[in-house]
């Protein structure tokens, strides 16, 4: 019978099935090799700063003194004032450029249309991709001397520069993910409330905007976390000097920056390398609560 | 009866000047950057020449051009390339063809957000702890590249995920009804028809490697080398170092200098985003399906 052949035909383990079997698990592997590299980048970030977290880290102090000298003696090492030069100039980047991104995105997903639209897509997504140690450059010689000029003040450098910076680094990023939350919302809905008389404003305000607010909120959130984990801009325009800042134009240092300016002059295995590692672990952990609020956040909106 | 009304007539002003207020928001997002770029061609384009592109830095790098750190870059962007772009588009055939629905493969996703957000200076802090120290590669292209290659990975995911989903299932039932193993139908049917859309994302991961700063500064890259890199595990100068080097560690670096670096860096950056830009959307208008 050709049936019953066939069947044992198809049964039967020949090299296809093995070379079938073997790619399927080399995929496997690569599929994993995400979760392995995330894992990876925290074992080996921990293993640096465990020495400094059990050894002479003091919690309070660490968290509290704004004195960052690790190379005074004794030595303090206090993040209080790095982490108020993150927080300053990550909010005055969002409060940039959260409105006018989520602006941009509003008049891009909804009011542009055809030739305008692809292209404003096209600027935005070049925008996105400028290196940082540009954007640093450009607050270091176009933003500096600008400042200085018109606010009238001996140094350009600090929360303002880098705010501004910021907040045109994070805004295309921000604005192309809000774009594609209000892309998801459903065209039926849109003319559901088309046909009930409703003007294209009042749409987008009481339809669109509320169905997408998910999407919207994460956008805002993977913004901050651009911003936050930013470092070459940051350290050039900051102006990088230690302070609690009471003024957009002090100048600040940030988290990530005290990293990048000060791994290269610690001695490997020193307790500085390793409080340098310890502000990694933080860096890590935030970035990731930020990401993960964020994937909770739109997954949230699947569920209901 | 459909005579415009007073509230017709308020309705459409509210939503004019909606649109005007936001089409002005993002006119102001793109003007400070086309500001930007033409001061950077401006003042950049004078110091742009043969020589300037082919000859190394001289005179405690205040003079000469930027060779070394050119040559350094694609050796940089090469060898991650080599290293992220198999296990890159391994991850994405897992996830677009096999992977199921469930928790496992809902990590996956979580850790490849996660891979695209970390801070680059923490992948720094990694590249050191993991390749230079632990693997033993010393400050050295390798090293280097291998951190680069973990950061920009996402980015060759995502992008082929993104154009094998785009291959219409029929193709692959058409496959599997003919006898075709799994593989047999992605390596003969999926793959051919996205090709072209890994691609892009390969171009768009070029973009990316060769502008990070951060991940190199203490993984491979140096400040200052009197001779090019022979192997993976020199190290090497890079154009984007070259640039925070000059704006920031070198006093009396002339001023043309500085923006012909940051001009070549963003020119080299930007053409090849746009080369990506322009590939996607040929494809899309000779798409077959």
């Amino acid at each position: 019978m050709t049936n019953i052949d066939r069947t044992v035909d198809l049964d039967r383990r020949g090299r296809d099935w093995y070379i079938d079997k073997a790619v399927s698990w080399l995929v496997f592997v690569g599929g994993a090799s995400a979760i392995v590299l995330i894992l990876g980048i925290f074992a080996f970030v921990t293993k640096e700063g465990l020495g400094f977290i059990l050894g002479p880290m003091n919690f309070v102090e660490f968290f509290t003194n704004p004195a960052w000298r690790p190379t005074s003696r004794p030595p303090t090492y206090g993040i209080l004032a790095l982490m108020a030069g993150t927080a300053s100039v990550t909010g005055l980047a969002m409060l940039i450029s959260v409105p006018f991104s989520l602006g941009a995105a509003i008049y891009i997903g909804e009011f542009a249309t055809g030739k305008v639209r692809e292209t404003l897509k096209v600027l935005v997504e070049l925008l996105a991709a400028i290196p940082s140690v540009v954007w640093g450059f450009i607050g270091l010689s176009i933003m500096n001397p600008l400042i200085i000029r018109v606010f009238n003040v001996p140094l350009g450098l600090g929360i303002l520069n880098s705010g501004i910076i910021l907040g045109l680094m994070a805004a295309p990023i921000m604005t192309t993910i809000a774009e594609d939350a209000l892309k998801a919302v459903p065209d039926s809905y849109r003319e559901a409330a088309e046909a009930m008389g409703a003007s294209r404003w009042q749409v987008i305000l009481k339809v669109v905007l509320p169905a997408a607010k998910h999407g919207l909120m994460a956008a805002v959130l993977l913004g901050v976390g651009r911003g936050f984990g930013e470092t070459m801009a940051v350290l050039m325009s900051s102006g990088h000097s230690i302070n609690l800042p009471t003024s957009p134009f002090d100048s600040v240092r940030a988290l990530t920056a005290t990293i990048a300016a000060e791994l290269g002059e610690a001695p490997g295995g020193s307790d500085h390398f390793r409080a340098l590692f310890t502000i990694g672990i933080l860096l890590f952990l935030v970035t990731f609560a930020i990401n993960l609020t964020a994937d909770i956040v739109v997954r949230g909106k699947g569920k209901r | 009866m459909f005579a415009a009304t007073a509230l017709d007539h308020r309705n459409r002003r509210t939503q004019r000047a909606f649109k005007a207020l936001f089409g002005l928001m993002t006119l102001m997002l793109i003007t400070p950057v086309i500001i930007i770029l033409t001061v950077l061609v401006v003042k950049g384009g004078p110091a742009l020449s043969m020589e300037f592109l082919f000859s190394a830095p001289s005179n405690g790098m205040t003079a000469g051009g930027i060779f070394p750190a050119l040559v350094g870059t694609v050796w940089l962007v090469a060898v991650a390339l080599l290293a992220s772009v198999p296990v890159g588009v391994a991850s994405a055939i897992y996830l677009a063809e096999y992977a199921p629905d469930n928790w496992f493969t809902r990590l996956i996703n979580l850790a490849i957000i996660n891979l695209a957000g970390v801070p680059s200076i923490v992948h720094a802090l990694f590249g050191v702890g993991a390749f230079v120290l632990f693997a033993g590669f010393g400050e050295s292209i390798l090293a280097a590249s291998l951190t680069l290659a973990v950061m920009t990975l996402p980015v060759v995911i995502v992008a082929t995920r993104e154009s094998l989903q785009a291959v219409p299932k029929a193709f692959r039932e058409a496959c599997w009804n003919m006898g075709a193993t799994r593989w047999q139908t992605i390596w003969k049917v999926v793959l051919p028809n996205s090709i072209s859309g890994i691609l892009t994302g390969v171009i768009l991961e070029v973009s990316r490697t060769s502008g990070e700063t951060a991940p190199i500064m203490f993984t491979g890259a140096a400040l200052f080398l009197p001779f090019l890199p022979q192997g993976v595990l020199d190290q090497t100068m890079a154009l984007s170092l070259h640039l925070f080097v000059l704006s920031t560690q070198v006093p009396n670096v002339p001023e043309h200098l500085e923006y012909g670096v940051a001009l070549v860096l963003i020119g080299m950056v930007l053409a090849m985003n746009a080369l990506s830009i322009g590939f996607r959307v040929y494809l899309r208008g000779r798409k077959k399906w």
